[in-house]
């Protein structure tokens, strides 16, 4: 963990107040609108759009001097665009980081949820791609607005099952659509599905896309399902191994090659809580002697 | 423009909005649960953390409405030098402050559209005091219940029952605040 | 034994130092001024001012440089430090008719009350390579001639003036900033021509040529282009008037379009309109010719399900900002998602072998 002095050449947190006081009532209705879009006027960042513009400016709009940052890519702290990102907070709002899911008290990510249940106190702020769950069938805003108005769903329910008809199964690995609240269809952004089910959480969930120019959110202990049907019901799924680190049967897992003769392991995906449980001793297939 | 109008704003603005913009937001993401705030000292009758909300969430671009015992001279200058809000009627507000008798009738307020059900307005409710008990509140942010004393139900049913459409609350309170999304069922007990 | 990747910090900070000694080039060359971006390199510095909706060639120089001569990417650079200022205020709309123009032509009559002016245009040079620009040190000088002072109206007002040209709306009215509100469909014409005039000029202008070749015909003759200097003024409350700020330079393009009229409307001419930061005509002409294109509706045309009457698909699509960004993000580890699919495409193998394998037994 690390706190320092925010650069004095920017305003704290980047953005301008006017700015921050937008993005915070969008915020704002959409917690009090679980699952529907707010339309933002997001503001062009010093990174490219599709590189977590919306998750930033949310986390901007969020951030206090005593909070403590994390910001994982994939489930991993370390990997270049989450470094790339907390350092840019770390410039921008002299804010203290961590890697560790439960010293957190604003978790940005892109791609995963982090496994250890979050709670009271902490906020998770999603990088947002197509926040749109309709767009891939209807590729029209006019339209999907007025499907939403009219919570006229059908053509959801009808892909899901054209994929069940042609490949016995629904085709939809990660961005799994959900419904909130029994209301709003919502894309809970490419986590791959095995994290759905903790979408029903005790902390805060934001959502930022920025190119895309919309907000939503899950309030704490709200109902939020995974789209399936009676006779071919949701199933959060992973690799059917365990972490070959940390022995863990339960966690999102990474497949990596490690030799060309078709050599390959299993890891935890959320590093942190592979490191954890390795610090406690755990133990997977190929750890060493001296992994801990 | 008397001279308490050009103080009590945010010192430090950044920081100090960023702090009560976490507290609103808790309030609003866990309804029912109280917040204190600093920051702000306005004019009587507003309350510390009514004004903290104006400082945080209103601006030129935010139209707001001053209930009837709200809309004073002193007060009017305040918001014109800290908040710069235009003042309109309730049909036009983006925010509606005021006691909650003096904000009726409560179905003059934008209640947003089927596609747009976020052009609503959010109401910043002032009460003689905020206590977390009496009226049972379930939904969207609630483990099992909360309790909020409201100075009534009906409203807050009928209001529930349009979602998504419907107006948002703030309660305000000397330096505390609490919220009342649209989501939440209200219930007397 | 394995161990996870760590290092990105590290990394990133490499490649920041490879980029600046690769931006440099070889340091036994000259390092290029600003100033000789910004004069040499001008029609560069208009396309990042206006695609990066800032008029200021002094940093449109310094974003090329920045950008190792990547437009889009100085682009970007400009656009990210344009959300950074503050609004001052608004200045007055500009008044075109007023220009000082560099360059004036019309398409749809021989001669017009101005003259026709043909400026410091590309148009009649024949594209031969030219060996001597590679010798260093030429510094050519124009014939002069007596600045005309006669007004240069605009050409469509002839027109106007006998109900040949259907008149625009007037309105006082400030309109939407796009950089300030989201977009919503359907947008307004003013919002339309925002986006256009900083949309990227190369979709712009396949958009516009793709009219031309009969997607979504809307028959255009250029009325005017004209290019050249208009004072910016802005009124200052205190003062009760407007005063002039600066000055900018301007392209502007009004295409005559033919309109075959209506049940409620006579025939008559239509306009497209463009309006562009600097010399940039190809955009300003490419911009009237799509915002044609878009006024489908309010004129009562037929929509040919074309690409550049599509008004979603042209704002939604026109900003290479947002459309380089979204695209190169695909290149950021995407591995969580992909493994997702790896497991779900092995069970539905898996599921159809043991099917396969029972049908066999």
């Amino acid at each position: 963990m690390t706190a320092m002095q925010h650069d004095p050449a920017y305003n704290f947190a980047y953005l301008d107040e006017q700015t921050k006081r937008m993005i915070r009532r969008a915020l704002l209705k959409a917690l009090a609108i679980p699952g529907y879009q707010v339309p933002f006027a997001s503001r062009e960042m010093p990174m490219p759009y599709g590189w977590g513009t919306g998750g930033v400016q949310v986390t901007a709009a969020c951030l206090t001097p005593e909070d403590r940052l994390k910001v994982i890519d994939q489930g991993a702290d370390d990997t270049t665009n989450a470094v790339s990102i907390r350092k840019f907070f770390e410039r921008t709002a002299g804010v203290a980081t961590t890697e560790h899911t439960n010293e957190a008290s604003v978790i940005q990510t892109r791609h995963r949820i982090p496994e250890a249940p979050l709670g009271a106190g902490q906020i998770l702020v999603y990088q947002v791609p197509i926040p749109e769950p309709l767009r891939f069938l209807e590729p029209r805003e006019t339209e999907t607005r007025k499907m939403h108005a009219l919570e006229e769903y059908g053509l959801m329910y009808v892909k899901l099952y054209e994929d069940i008809a042609h490949n016995g199964a629904i085709s939809t690995a990660y961005a799994y659509p959900v419904k909130v609240e029994g209301r709003y269809v919502m894309d809970p952004s490419p986590i791959p599905k095995f994290d759905n089910p903790k979408l029903e959480s005790g902390a805060i969930q934001l959502f930022g896309a920025g190119r895309e120019q919309r907000i939503y959110a899950i309030p704490p202990y709200t109902q939020v399902v995974s789209l399936d049907f009676e006779d071919h019901p949701f199933e959060p799924s992973k690799a059917d191994h365990d972490c070959d680190l940390c022995g863990c049967g339960t966690s999102y897992l990474d497949e990596v090659i490690t030799d060309d003769a078709g050599g390959r392991m299993f890891v935890c995906s959320d590093t942190d809580f592979c490191a954890a449980r390795q610090a406690e001793g755990h133990r997977g297939r190929l750890s060493g002697e001296d992994a801990a | 423009m008397r001279d308490d109008a050009l103080s009590g704003g945010f010192t430090d603005a950044p920081v100090e909005a960023a702090r009560a913009f976490r507290a609103a937001l808790e309030a609003m993401a866990r309804p029912g649960s109280l917040h204190e705030v600093a920051g702000a000292e306005a004019p009587a009758p507003l309350s510390t953390a009514a004004a903290v909300l104006l400082l945080t969430l209103c601006d030129g671009e935010t139209p707001l409405y001053l209930a009837p015992g709200h809309d004073t001279q002193p007060v009017r200058d305040w918001i014109a030098f800290h908040v710069g809000a235009p003042l309109v009627g309730p049909g036009e507000a983006m925010f509606a402050l005021g006691q909650w008798d003096a904000l009726a009738p409560h179905d003059a307020y934008a209640i947003g559209t089927a596609e747009y059900p976020d052009r609503s307005v959010t109401l910043i409710v002032e009460m003689p005091e905020l206590r977390a008990e009496g009226v049972r509140l379930t939904g969207p942010g609630i483990e099992t219940e909360a309790h909020l004393a409201l100075p009534e139900t009906a409203a807050f049913q009928r209001n529930a029952a349009r979602f998504p459409l419907g107006w948002d609350c703030y309660f305000t309170c000397a330096d505390r605040l609490a919220a009342l999304p649209r989501t939440t069922r209200t219930e007397a007990l | 034994m394995y161990v996870a990747v760590k290092g990105g910090e590290r990394a990133i900070d490499a490649a920041h130092e490879w980029l600046a000694e690769e931006r440099r080039g070889d340091p036994q060359v000259p390092e290029l001024s600003l100033a000789q971006i910004r004069e040499q390199m001008s029609l560069a510095v208009n396309r990042v001012m206006a695609e990066g909706s800032l008029y200021d060639p002094e940093l449109a120089a310094l974003a090329i440089k920045q950008a190792r001569g990547d437009l889009i990417e100085a682009i970007f650079l400009i656009r990210a430090y344009r959300t950074t200022l503050p609004r001052i205020g608004h200045s007055r709309p500009v008044e075109t008719s007023a220009m000082r123009c560099d360059r004036r032509v019309s398409a749809t009559f021989k001669d017009a009350p101005g003259g026709q002016v043909l400026g410091p245009t590309f148009d009649y040079t024949h594209r031969l390579l030219d060996f001597k620009l590679a010798a260093e040190g030429e510094a050519p000088v124009a014939r002069q001639a007596e600045p005309t002072l006669a007004p240069t109206p605009r050409i469509t007002e002839f027109l106007n003036r006998d109900g040949l040209i259907q008149d625009e709306a007037h309105s006082d009215e400030t309109p939407p900033d796009m950089t300030r509100q989201p977009m919503e469909y359907p947008a307004d014409r003013s919002t339309r021509l925002q986006a256009l005039t900083r949309g990227d000029e190369g979709f712009v202008l396949g958009m516009a040529y793709s009219t031309q070749r009969g997607y979504g015909r809307n028959h255009p003759f250029v009325g005017e282009l004209r290019i050249g200097a208009v004072e910016v003024e802005m009124e200052i409350p205190e003062l009760g008037f407007d005063i002039c700020i600066g000055e900018v330079t301007l392209t502007e393009c009004e295409t005559v379009n033919q309109f075959m009229g209506s049940k409620t409307e006579p025939a008559q001419f239509t306009r497209g309109y463009g309006l562009v930061f600097g010399q940039t005509e190809r955009k300003a002409i490419s911009m009237a010719l799509v915002d044609r294109a878009l006024r489908w509706e309010e004129l009562g045309e037929e929509n040919v399900g074309a690409p550049a009457q599509d008004e979603e698909f042209v704002l939604a699509h026109s900003d290479n900002i947002q459309a380089t960004g979204f695209l190169e993000h695909i290149k950021l580890p995407h591995y969580v998602d992909f493994q997702s699919e790896l497991e779900l495409v092995r069970k539905m193998r898996r599921e159809v072998e043991g099917s396969m394998k029972e049908a066999a037994e």
